[in-house]
């Protein structure tokens, strides 16, 4: 075990997907929560389709992947939530529609210019080979940016989504609150979508909050649970994609679901 | 006594039925509001305008020295609170975020304020608890010590003692009767007439198609 990490930690390509991982599962783990509560878990499905698509579109275009993603996802985000708030579509049916849409046209994208290749099958689901150093500054920094946004924001998101009657008919503004919760997903599935792959990004969102939520019953240490879970599976999920030679996304999702049976696990019985 | 609410010619219309036609009323500060009325009379629907949760299709609302946060509003006891994960104090003090404009950090004010609640309300020994392991009276207790963080002057509760037996009913209109007592007004709409309507300084029946203040 030790010379597998120490052969693990020898490569330069791992360290990097290491450190985004890492940044990304910790931004996920905090917006896991307000999302599953918020019933919004599907959205960080449909997105995830968006940036495929986006991704697809923007490899034989030449032009770095995050920055033609990040803002398209955004896009779609703030579209998808605009469709949600007036239109008489229902918003499941929403998302349904644009991510098989995206995914179709990145599909199509993809095959007209390079062919269905292992390309395609990384972005899919994931690959820690992707990521380049200039990338990792940037994914650092923007997980950064929403540590300090959900820090700042965190009794207040608390408050709306607790109780979101109460808290317009005291004059806070929800929508707000929704759309800043939609963009931070955009963001954080991007950035999460090398590694863990279109397919399986939004897991890494979900999850932990899922599991934590089954033994612990306080916001804040839900919260601090999904964090700490977060990255113990995204670790276990690289050393053992690495010592198995599974693909990366599936492995930190398989690991996810252990945590998630486990806690069940210790749940049922402690209730019964 | 000074006029704190005023309702004109409200008519609520969802789809094309109407859920509230031409209600119109007054309330002075530190009144005691019941509205009574059978299912699908537009109790709800009114309290929801007032709240402006929903907007009225036709007339208005209008507040007289209240503030929009100093309206503090409790609705029906829904399922979606049912696997929310958060301790009674967290509830509490998120109550003073309303006084709060761009920064959200819970000062000593705010944190002396929500044990003070707490305790008035007699929940100050749940106050690490989960909320969803309350019962169903205790929930309302810790939702009125949240609005009593806000320093709410004006309390609009949908059917607080929906579930709840007559005994803690009793002992939740007392404590209102309280709050009610420091100058704060109140509206309840009930099915619970018997219960409420000794409370009550003035209360509020909506028919089929008219409403009328006595």
């Amino acid at each position: 075990m030790p010379e597998l990490l120490e052969e693990l930690f020898s490569y330069s390509f791992v360290n990097r997907a290491i450190i985004v991982g890492i940044f990304v599962s910790l931004c996920a783990s905090f917006l896991g929560l307000p999302l599953v509560l918020r019933r919004y878990s599907m959205i960080g499905d449909g997105l995830s389709h968006v940036g495929f698509g986006t991704l697809a579109i923007a490899i034989p275009l030449g032009v770095s992947p995050l920055k033609v993603s990040i803002p398209l996802v955004m896009l779609a985000a703030f579209l998808l939530l605009r469709i949600r708030e007036s239109s008489k579509m229902r918003g499941d049916a929403a998302i349904a529609i644009i991510s098989c849409s995206s995914l179709a046209i990145g599909v199509i994208v993809m095959s007209v210019f390079s062919g269905m290749n292992t390309d395609i099958y990384n972005y899919m689901f994931g690959s820690i080979l992707a990521i380049k150093q200039e990338e990792v500054y940037l994914c650092v920094a923007i997980s950064v940016v929403i540590f300090a946004l959900f820090v700042f924001f965190y009794n207040k998101l608390f408050f709306v989504i607790f109780d979101e009657s109460y808290a317009r008919a005291s004059g806070t503004s929800i929508e707000f609150y929704n759309m800043l919760l939609a963009l931070l997903t955009a963001v954080i599935i991007v950035i999460g979508m090398r590694i863990m792959g279109a397919m399986l990004i939004s897991s890494l969102i979900i999850f932990p909050a899922l599991t934590s939520m089954r033994l612990l019953k306080t916001f804040k240490s839900v919260i601090i649970c999904s964090c700490i879970l977060s990255v113990v599976c995204f670790m276990l999920g690289i050393v053992v994609s690495f010592a198995c030679n599974f693909p990366t996304g599936p492995s930190i999702v398989m690991a996810n679901l252990c945590a998630f049976l486990i806690f069940s696990l210790i749940s049922l019985t402690s209730s019964s | 006594m000074q006029k704190i609410l005023s309702c004109s010619q409200i008519c609520v219309k969802y789809e094309s039925t109407f859920a509230l036609s031409n209600c119109s009323f007054e309330l002075d500060a530190g009144n005691f509001l019941g509205v009574f009325g059978p299912n699908g009379s537009g109790k709800s629907t009114l309290l929801k305008s007032i709240a402006g949760i929903i907007k009225p299709s036709q007339g208005s609302v209008n507040f007289y020295g209240i503030k929009k946060n100093e309206i503090g509003y409790m609705a029906q006891q829904t399922a979606v609170h049912r696997d929310f994960p958060a301790s009674v104090y967290e509830i509490v003090i998120s109550g003073t975020l309303c006084r709060h404009k761009y920064f959200y950090f819970y000062n000593k004010n705010d944190k002396k304020l929500a044990d003070k609640n707490l305790e008035l309300l007699g929940i100050e020994q749940l106050k690490h608890k989960s909320f969803q392991e309350l019962s169903a009276g205790q929930k309302q207790r810790a939702l009125l010590a949240r609005m009593l963080c806000a320093e709410a002057k004006m309390l609009l509760l949908d059917e607080p003692t929906n579930g709840l037996d007559i005994e803690t009913a009793n002992q939740l209109y007392s404590i209102l009767k309280y709050i009610n007592s420091q100058g704060i007004t109140v509206i309840i709409v009930s099915h619970d007439i018997s219960g409420v309507a000794k409370f009550c300084d003035r209360t509020l029946h909506l028919g089929e198609y008219n409403a009328g203040i006595a």
